[in-house]
């Protein structure tokens, strides 16, 4: 893989895997800093009286977290249920676009650098204008900006991956009369596969984001980003923060479902 | 019966180009059935060239390549031949016992053939117990001599093989060529051989092909006739002779055609 590596998508697919180790110590250093971070922001807060509009205590958020439990829990389903479609219909067009790009040279050439720039727009500005498009009772305007969302980085990765075939594989399949469809099957796709996994990790991530932050913009309001933005209009900022703590535990469980997924998937890249 | 012939061969990268490269010039070179022809030379003297040209992975800019009686392209599709690299190439998202499978599977074998068929090549090249590992869990070697199973597996008439033994150490290299030697004989596969050793060249040929660069083209034939190969080949006065002149016409020494032999 000594190609030219186009910097917006430069991510290492290696990297995750690679870096995993076989115990579960590799959590505590983490977890660590996590505890000591948070002691720190509790002592900074209520020692220096740092005003809540500016930054409430964590001790406060918890309480509000406690408190709106089934809130946040209504409203997270809500919004995972959006960023899991949207998600699962951006990433399905994406790999299917980019093993069409992939299967004609020059599409292939020019559509990596268009989709990067593309990449590059902020998409969720398109949230308002869809919103309009369909009626306020309608989840499709966010599912649409999540699947716009996720699309970009996982055709980009894909292509990149559909496209690298290793020569010595393209001699050997051409030895073995493969063609076509073969070889998108036996070597093209399973080479891709780390490509598309990188792509899908920064996808799933992308996709809670997006799914929280449309509804910043109206539409349907049944979602964590609704309550964030009723919350701090209401000066309750604790609560608001409790739904962001929300969304932030959603954006994590579909990143460790995309790891857990590539792990499933690709039983080699574990040895 | 020919199984490879070449008349006039030429080949020229990138023609045209200010980085034309004449990769091969004028080569005629006839292999015969269940012959073993080494080629041996100079790096960039076109040895992966002309076994890549008689694959049909590339095709000639000029001479007519024929391969089995057929052209090199229809001897490809009609999979005539096995080819095995320096680089083993395996897949990694395959476990060996699959990898070498695969020829067999794109011919259409039956399961259970193919099944058995990879396990022997495996036991073969002693890596009957790690079948069901990942390439990644092989040490180079180990995953060139998979990627030499995979080559033997369907028991092509004729193989081509590109510095295949490079990366290996002196013991099992030496096992290898004894194994192929043994498969070539038995199965009557001709074979195209390119290597860097002088001793493996003539311990495994029929004839050595000696080329040299710039441009590419043969330069001399040396005929090896040491019998049927045993334990004490390697140690022969017919082996050392063999070896040095080869070792003479890669230097460019002219050999007269009736050198008295070179003790050892
Ligand atoms: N695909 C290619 N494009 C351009 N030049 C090539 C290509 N393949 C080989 N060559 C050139 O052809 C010459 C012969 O190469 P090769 O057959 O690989 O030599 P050898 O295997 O004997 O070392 C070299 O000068 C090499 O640079
Ligand atoms: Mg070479």
């Amino acid at each position: 893989m000594t190609t030219a590596v186009d910097p917006v998508v430069a991510a290492d697919p290696a990297a995750p895997v690679v870096a995993r180790r076989r115990h579960g110590s590799a959590f505590v250093p983490p977890l660590l800093v996590g505890v000591v971070g948070l002691l720190l922001w509790e002592a900074v807060v209520t020692l220096g009286r740092v005003a809540p509009y500016v930054l409430p205590a964590p001790s406060a958020i918890g309480e509000q977290l406690w408190q709106s439990r089934e809130v946040v829990w209504r409203t997270g389903l809500a919004s995972g249920g959006n960023a899991l479609i949207g998600l699962l219909v951006g990433a399905a067009v994406g790999l299917l676009a980019a093993m069409v790009a992939a299967r004609f040279a020059y599409l292939g050439e020019v559509s990596i650098p268009v989709a990067a720039a593309l990449n590059a727009l902020p998409i969720i500005a398109l949230a308002p204008i869809l919103n309009n498009m369909f009626d306020s009772t309608s989840s499709v305007p966010r599912r649409l900006v999540v699947a716009i969302v996720v699309f970009f980085p996982v055709f980009v990765n894909a292509l990149r991956g559909l496209r690298e075939v290793d020569p010595i594989h393209r001699d050997l399949m051409a030895s073995y009369a493969a063609r076509g469809w073969t070889v998108t099957r036996l070597v093209r796709l399973p080479a891709a596969l780390p490509f598309v996994f990188t792509g899908l990790r920064q996808a799933s991530s992308l996709a809670v984001i997006a799914a929280v932050v449309a509804e910043y913009f109206g539409g349907l309001q049944n979602g964590l980003g609704s309550r964030i933005t009723s919350a701090a209009a209401n000066t309750a900022y604790p609560r608001a923060w409790a739904f962001v703590v929300g969304a932030c535990v959603l954006g994590l469980v579909f990143y460790l479902a995309a790891l857990l997924l590539e792990r499933l998937v690709m039983p080699w890249r574990r040895v | 019966m020919t199984s490879v012939v070449l008349e006039g061969v030429s080949k020229v990268f990138n023609a045209g180009r200010a980085d034309e490269v004449t990769a091969l010039t004028g080569v005629d070179l006839t292999v015969a059935r269940g012959e073993f022809v080494s080629l041996i030379g100079p790096s960039g003297c076109g040895k992966s060239t002309l076994l890549r040209l008689v694959g049909d992975l590339i095709q000639p800019t000029s001479g007519a390549i024929t391969v089995a009686g057929k052209s090199a392209r229809t001897a490809r599709v009609d999979q005539e031949y096995g080819i095995a690299f320096q680089q083993a190439g395996l897949f990694d998202w395959r476990t060996v016992q699959r990898n070498v499978e695969l020829p067999l599977e794109l011919r259409g074998s039956p399961r259970q053939e193919r099944h058995d068929r990879a396990r022997e090549m495996l036991d073969l090249v002693g890596l009957a117990e790690f079948a069901g590992h990942y390439p990644a869990q092989l040490s180079g070697g180990m995953q060139q001599r998979v990627a030499i199973a995979r080559a033997l597996a369907v028991h092509p008439p004729l193989l081509l093989m590109d510095e295949p033994f490079g990366a290996l150490d002196e013991m099992t290299r030496e096992r290898l060529q004894d194994e192929l030697l043994r498969i070539c004989a038995s199965t009557g596969t001709s074979t195209i051989f390119v290597t860097h050793s002088i001793p493996e060249a003539v311990y495994l040929s029929d004839r050595v092909v000696v080329m040299s660069a710039r441009p590419g083209r043969i330069t001399e034939v040396v005929p090896v006739d040491l019998g049927p190969r045993t334990e004490a080949t390697r140690q022969s006065p017919g082996f050392f002779a063999g070896i040095t002149k080869v070792r003479k016409a890669l230097r460019g020494d002219p050999v007269p055609a009736a050198e008295p032999l070179v003790a050892p």
